[in-house]
């Protein structure tokens, strides 16, 4: 069982509105999905349907190898999910929030320590949660959805609102999570977080699926220029054909040190997803 | 059976910082202690503001904590999280349900005590405050579930606690509100109150408790199915 995640022809609508079109896509054991899409996209839609909280109206999902309608405890137990609205308990402290959980997951009070001080917040564990800032939430909810070792995080927007030091701190954590070998189901807007760590893409737009595959494959795939664009030191910049032709002036530039820079023209993710859909990532409708 | 303590004891942190809560639990006993000891009339039945209090106690702690707090998991959708954890509905609810019997099964002890009971009253006045107590939980319940959020459920269990703890007062005073009072459980739980010294149960008081109890129960079914599984989308 190589697939995770599987959906085939999802769609949903809620209030006439067709919220989910159509979706087709897999996630293999072992990999970091990143489902990227601007806000109303219908990310944490999919979510809800994949962890069986929502239903579809038609179209099939599977989740472990089960019909995601037909969850049972099995699947619940090895899933791990941090959603946009942390559901987390205000009043109770940081280490009661998790000791509770630890009691439910049937996992040893001394690892509620040891996952605090994987996320810093071992010097806060007496603080109640309603006192935490938005990053220590976020953590927190992350430890939570850490506590019971699940095969597949689902993750809604982990990082997003978070300052920089942070933002690295989660994806050091997801990054330690994929070399144990977990999958991870990620939903963001930040294009970085999905280059960076996710070894396949969905780009999201209005509840379709526009572009899927490896983002290093999606950005060459709408590298229509092919180029290469070479910043002087003297502030000059020129455009050269990506080939051997090129070769020759190349090395010239830097036999007599005159480069500042060279870039490949291929787009950012960021760029073909404004071209596929016309509006920025972090844009509102 | 863990998930059931842990729910349970989450639920014990939670109340000492919850002071909403916390004060639906404390006010009447104390109230009870006050005005027992502070006002004391001549021809006043023996008893009547522990009985009094009592069923106002009933007819409002367990109803609307019970309420609040599963309307608060929703709203903050812990609730989701609990359900996504393989916490089963029916733990989550015995593990709230039976933490808030318990405490205001404390609280009618203040209140039992308060009334000078000999020892079998007392029995039989926490036997009927149990009851009285349960059909409440019950009642509260269904709002919770029903409601979307914590306004929400407020906005509901006030009228609701209204009813239920001022009729059994009313009733005192008025003969019609007394013939409509009686079919309501926190009437009959009064009026078996008022009793315990000698207390006769009859088929019409347990019917009309009974049925209450399965009137609710029935609504709690409706409106749990309304919401599938806990998770109001
Ligand atoms: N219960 C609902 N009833 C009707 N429409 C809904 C409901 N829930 C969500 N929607 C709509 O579905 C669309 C997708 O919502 P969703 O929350 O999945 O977006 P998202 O991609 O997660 O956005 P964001 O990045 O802001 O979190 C939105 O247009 C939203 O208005
Ligand atoms: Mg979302």
């Amino acid at each position: 069982m190589g697939d995770m995640i599987i959906t085939k022809n999802l769609s949903l609508k809620l209030a006439k509105h067709q919220i989910l079109d159509n979706i087709t896509f897999k996630v293999q054991r072992g990999e970091i999905f990143g489902m990227l899409g601007p806000s109303g996209a219908g990310k944490t839609t999919l979510i809800k349907i994949l962890t069986g909280q929502m239903q579809q109206d038609s179209g099939y999902a599977e989740l472990l190898g089960r019909d995601t309608k037909k969850l049972t405890a099995l699947e619940h137990k090895q899933i791990g999910t941090m959603m946009e609205s942390f559901g987390l308990y205000d009043r109770l402290s940081v280490y009661d929030n998790l000791c509770f959980y630890a009691e439910i997951y049937h996992v040893p009070r001394n690892s509620v320590d040891h996952i605090l001080k994987r996320i810093h917040l071992y010097e806060n564990r007496r603080t109640a949660v309603s006192k935490l800032s938005k990053g220590m939430k976020s953590r927190l909810s992350l430890a939570r959805a850490l506590m019971n070792h699940a095969k597949i995080l689902f993750l809604d927007e982990p990082t997003s609102g978070l300052d920089p030091v942070t933002t690295r701190e989660i994806h050091c954590i997801l990054a330690e999570q994929r070399e144990k070998g977990t999958t991870i189901f990620l939903t963001t807007h930040n294009m970085y977080e999905a280059e960076y760590l996710c070894d396949h893409v969905a780009l999201l737009n209005k509840g379709s699926i526009v572009e899927y595959g490896v983002p290093m494959n999606i950005c060459k795939k709408y590298d229509h220029l092919n180029k290469l664009r070479i910043t002087l030191k003297n502030g000059e910049m020129t455009i050269l054909e990506n080939s051997a032709a090129s070769a020759l002036l190349v090395k010239e530039y830097l036999e007599e040190n005159r480069i500042e820079a060279i870039h490949s023209t291929e787009p950012t993710l960021e760029n073909v997803f404004i071209k596929l859909t016309g509006k920025e990532l972090g844009g509102y409708e | 059976m863990n998930n059931i303590a842990a729910v349970f004891k989450k639920q014990i942190k939670d109340t000492f910082k919850n002071k909403a809560i916390l004060i639906q639990f404390v006010m009447f006993p104390v109230l009870t202690l006050i005005m027992n000891e502070a006002i004391q009339i001549e021809e006043m039945p023996k008893n009547y503001f522990v009985t009094m209090f009592a069923a106002m106690y009933i007819g409002m702690a367990p109803l609307t904590s019970m309420a609040a707090v599963i309307a608060e998991e929703k709203e903050k959708n812990t609730l989701r999280v609990l359900m996504m954890s393989n916490v089963r509905p029916h733990e989550y609810l015995l593990g709230i349900g039976s933490y808030i019997w318990f405490v205001c099964m404390l609280g009618a002890m203040v209140i039992c005590l308060a009334g000078n009971y000999k020892l079998k009253e007392s029995i039989i006045f926490m036997g009927i405050m149990a009851v009285g107590i349960l059909a409440s939980i019950l009642i509260g319940a269904a709002i919770g579930i029903w409601s979307r959020t914590e306004m929400m459920a407020t906005s509901i269990t006030v009228p609701v606690m209204v009813v239920f703890s001022f009729l059994p007062m009313l009733s005192g005073f008025n003969h019609t509100i007394a013939k409509v009072a009686k079919f309501i459980y926190s009437e009959q739980v009064s009026r078996m109150l008022n009793q315990v010294n000698n207390l006769q149960i009859g088929l019409e008081n347990i019917c009309i408790i009974v049925g209450n109890m399965l009137i609710a129960a029935g609504l709690f079914i409706v409106a749990y199915k309304k919401v599938h599984c806990l998770q109001c989308v």
